[in-house]
């Protein structure tokens, strides 16, 4: 089909390092890997049209973390800029609406996550309902465990089921030259591990990761100007559920997963390959099925969340490697998916094609 | 691909006290989006996607709190979407809800930002959350005492915002202050907080919210009660502090006023806008601004101030709803005033409406005064004919 100046796409996309913990604030995380995705598509700082992260204060352990991340950008003369407490995936969104206005033809979106500032298990309490959850002290491990309960409950999986998603996603990440965790695991092995929460082992849970991530986009003539075989976001959605786990119908399912893919159009085509942004492994079966994706859809071949989990940048990442399938491995179609909240409460859809 | 006419039609905020004992998080929230469905005449259920803006999560000691708050603003199965600029996030909230219009990606779009400062210790949070902090009153004292030197301005300029922007509040009901009885002496002998600055020349902390409504030009067309259009918008950010940096009369500043002049073909701001909302948490920023917004020329920001012309019935009326010295939930502050300039060209202002305004803008500010969020809105798409 035929690109108009109504399209637009991933055409460059740079990620840090993703290390257990970094030495570095936020803005020095953020100023290299800018840098480079900018210098990937052969622009200059001042080429870029729009500007937008995404980060979290409470991660990073102060109020207005975001200013000095400004800095990272060269801001110099002023630039358009904007920021969201949302995963990088989202501040990709904002761009991709920002670039909708038509004024501007380039923008970049990034996220960056310093996960080792804080006790995950602590802090995620305070993400909760503050008058009916936050009191009850609910790690985000104990939710994705009763999440995982019900999920053994309905008959839908196994605890074998949700070691072949760890075993797969770590196995893939050998060729990932940004994995955290990677190799070869036996799924017995995995099975005779201890309960961190039942029924989740530590292998269930996805690694705390230091990290940053950033994306060129690009409307119209200006993507082809920048890259050989842009990646077209031809959909691209985002839905919320209620907040409560146990205000939904049924957590085994994506309800909100679900809707987003109907708005970006993933049933319009075949998907070659599919990023999934599961923190949680047997999270990865819900989203699969919210999908509704064939067994011909690669998952994860970088290894997913599983393999590095900068909260933040993770949903980004997955835009980036579902883009870089389109734009160097010449695939066809694929899909990306970012998710945030307790128990998969937020979830983002985009589905990227390249020219045929 | 061309920006599509984007209309805002319901307007809601709460009342903004320091202290809403009376309702939660939740209910704070809900009490301004609901009144701005009344205003619109509409339901929770023909909002397509809500936004919400508001200042640092450690001002409540809640982490990304519009998880929990999706189920009270109707946002089940939909689109919800977290702004975070600092100080002008509240008009950065406006700014991507009127886009999601624009864009044509929604139809009818809830901008809601909020603050419920009396949760915690909004001076900790500015520090960075690191304590000893010297407050937003420190950070910017140095450059009012710059821009007084610069301009050779009076000493009593300060004062003079102070009274007449808390003589708007008292016309606004949901003015946190309501000081009718305020004089320049009053202001004068109140205790001196960062020098030049005196107490009633700053802001107060209030807990409060405001929810916009947008909708496009067919919703606009089809509103019950006028709408105001969203001519041009823009938001623009600067290094927090570097030696080429101009804080005074930021490039940001100047850059954000530019372009929507630009935009709507104003080449003379102070005769062709009516009338305008400037972030103004401390009293000299009303002339600060109207230079670094080229309303004023450079050095004579002060005399409008001081020929009356920024007062309600002046010539370039100034934060007719009392302003941010009036009402200060931080997150809401800026979207309160791309609101108030949206309530003046529909006339919905009520006591503190400008006559026959047409033309309004609004400007939200934050962090070191480096990051500017702007809209201009009109009473027809075409204001200036």
């Amino acid at each position: 089909m035929a690109r108009t100046e109504n399209d637009i796409a991933i055409v460059g996309f740079a990620q840090g390092d993703m290390v257990r913990r970094s030495q570095k604030t936020e803005t020095e995380m953020m100023l290299p890997v800018v840098a480079e995705a900018i210098a990937s598509v052969g622009l200059t700082k001042s080429d870029i049209g729009f500007t937008v992260s995404g980060s979290c204060d409470y991660l990073s352990g102060q109020a207005f973390s975001f200013v000095s991340n400004v800095d990272a950008y060269g801001a110099w003369p002023p630039i358009n800029e904007s920021h969201v407490e949302m995963d990088g995936a989202w501040a990709l969104y904002e761009a991709f609406v920002r670039l909708m206005q038509g004024d501007i033809d380039t923008a970049l979106a990034a996220g960056v996550g310093k996960n080792s500032n804080s006790d995950a298990s602590t802090l995620y309490t305070i993400e909760m309902d503050p008058y009916y959850l936050t009191p009850l002290g609910a790690d985000p491990w104990s939710l994705a465990a009763l999440q995982a309960r019900a999920l053994l409950d309905s008959g839908k999986a196994t605890e074998r089921d949700f070691a072949e998603v760890v075993s797969r996603n770590r196995a893939n990440a050998k060729s990932n030259p940004k994995a955290q965790v990677s190799g070869d695991f036996d799924i017995d092995e995995l099975l005779a591990a201890d309960y961190i929460r039942n029924p989740l082992r530590r292998h269930d849970l996805p690694p705390t990761t230091d990290g940053c991530a950033a994306i060129i986009l690009a409307r119209g003539k200006k993507a082809y100007d920048l890259c050989e075989r842009p990646a077209w976001i031809t959909g691209i959605d985002h839905r919320i559920e209620a907040h409560l786990p146990t205000m939904r119908a049924d957590i085994t399912r994506s309800v909100s997963t679900a809707l987003a893919a109907a708005g970006a159009g993933v049933k319009n085509g075949p998907i070659d390959v599919a990023e999934i942004y599961a923190p949680f492994s047997f999270q990865e079966l819900i989203i699969r099925e919210a999908l509704e994706l064939d067994a011909s859809t690669e998952i994860n071949p970088s290894g997913g969340a599983l393999a590095t989990n900068p909260v933040m940048v993770s949903g980004l990442i997955r835009m980036g490697e579902a883009a870089n399938q389109i734009i160097k491995n010449g695939k066809r179609r694929t899909l990306a998916h970012a998710t945030s909240g307790p128990c998969l409460q937020q979830n983002l859809v985009a589905v990227l094609e390249g020219d045929e | 691909m061309s920006h599509q006419p984007v209309a805002v039609v319901g307007i809601g905020q709460t009342h903004h006290k320091r202290l809403r004992a009376d309702v939660s998080i939740t209910g704070l929230v809900r009490e301004a989006a609901q009144r701005a469905l009344e205003d619109a005449n509409m339901d929770w259920s023909d909002i397509d996607a809500v936004v919400l803006g508001k200042a640092p999560d450690l001002f409540e000691g809640v982490m990304k709190p519009e998880m929990f708050l999706a189920d009270a603003l109707g946002a089940v199965n939909k689109p919800m979407f977290r702004v975070h600029t600092a100080g002008s996030v509240g008009g950065s909230t406006g700014i991507v809800g009127s886009h999601l219009v624009g864009s044509g990606r929604h139809k009818r779009v809830l901008s809601i930002a909020f603050e419920k400062q009396s949760e915690g210790n909004a001076q900790f949070a500015l520090g960075g959350g690191k304590g000893a902090s010297i407050g937003a009153g420190g950070a910017f004292a140095p450059f009012i005492r710059a821009y007084i030197r610069r301009s050779g301005a009076p000493e009593d300029i300060g004062w003079q915002v102070a009274v007449k922007d808390r003589l708007n509040g008292a016309k606004n009901p949901y003015a946190h202050l309501k000081l009718a009885d305020i004089t320049i002496d009053k202001v004068k002998e109140s205790p001196m907080m960062w020098d030049p600055l005196h107490f009633l020349e700053s802001c107060p902390s209030s807990d409060g919210a405001c929810a916009v409504i947008f909708t496009d030009e067919d919703g606009g067309k089809a509103a019950s009660k006028p709408p105001a259009w969203v001519l041009a918008t823009a938001m623009k950010s600067e290094p927090s502090t570097f030696a080429g940096r101009d804080p005074v009369s930021p490039a940001a500043a100047h850059d954000c006023s530019d372009e929507i002049y630009k935009a709507i073909g104003v080449t003379n701001p102070a005769e062709q806008i009516d009338c305008a909302e400037l972030y103004v948490p401390f009293s000299w920023y009303e002339p600060m601004w109207l230079e670094a917004h080229d309303i004023a020329a450079p050095g004579d920001g002060w005399k409008m101030t001081a020929n009356g012309d920024t007062a309600l019935g002046g010539s370039f009326p100034i934060n007719m709803s009392g302003g941010v010295l009036s009402s200060n939930p931080i997150g809401a502050s800026g979207l309160l005033r791309f609101a108030e300039a949206a309530l003046q060209v529909r006339g919905q202002a009520g006591e503190h409406q400008v006559g026959g305004a047409k033309l309004a803008l609004a400007q939200a500010y934050g962090a070191n005064a480096q990051f500017f969020a702007m809209w201009a809105v009109g009473s027809s798409l075409n204001p200036l004919g």
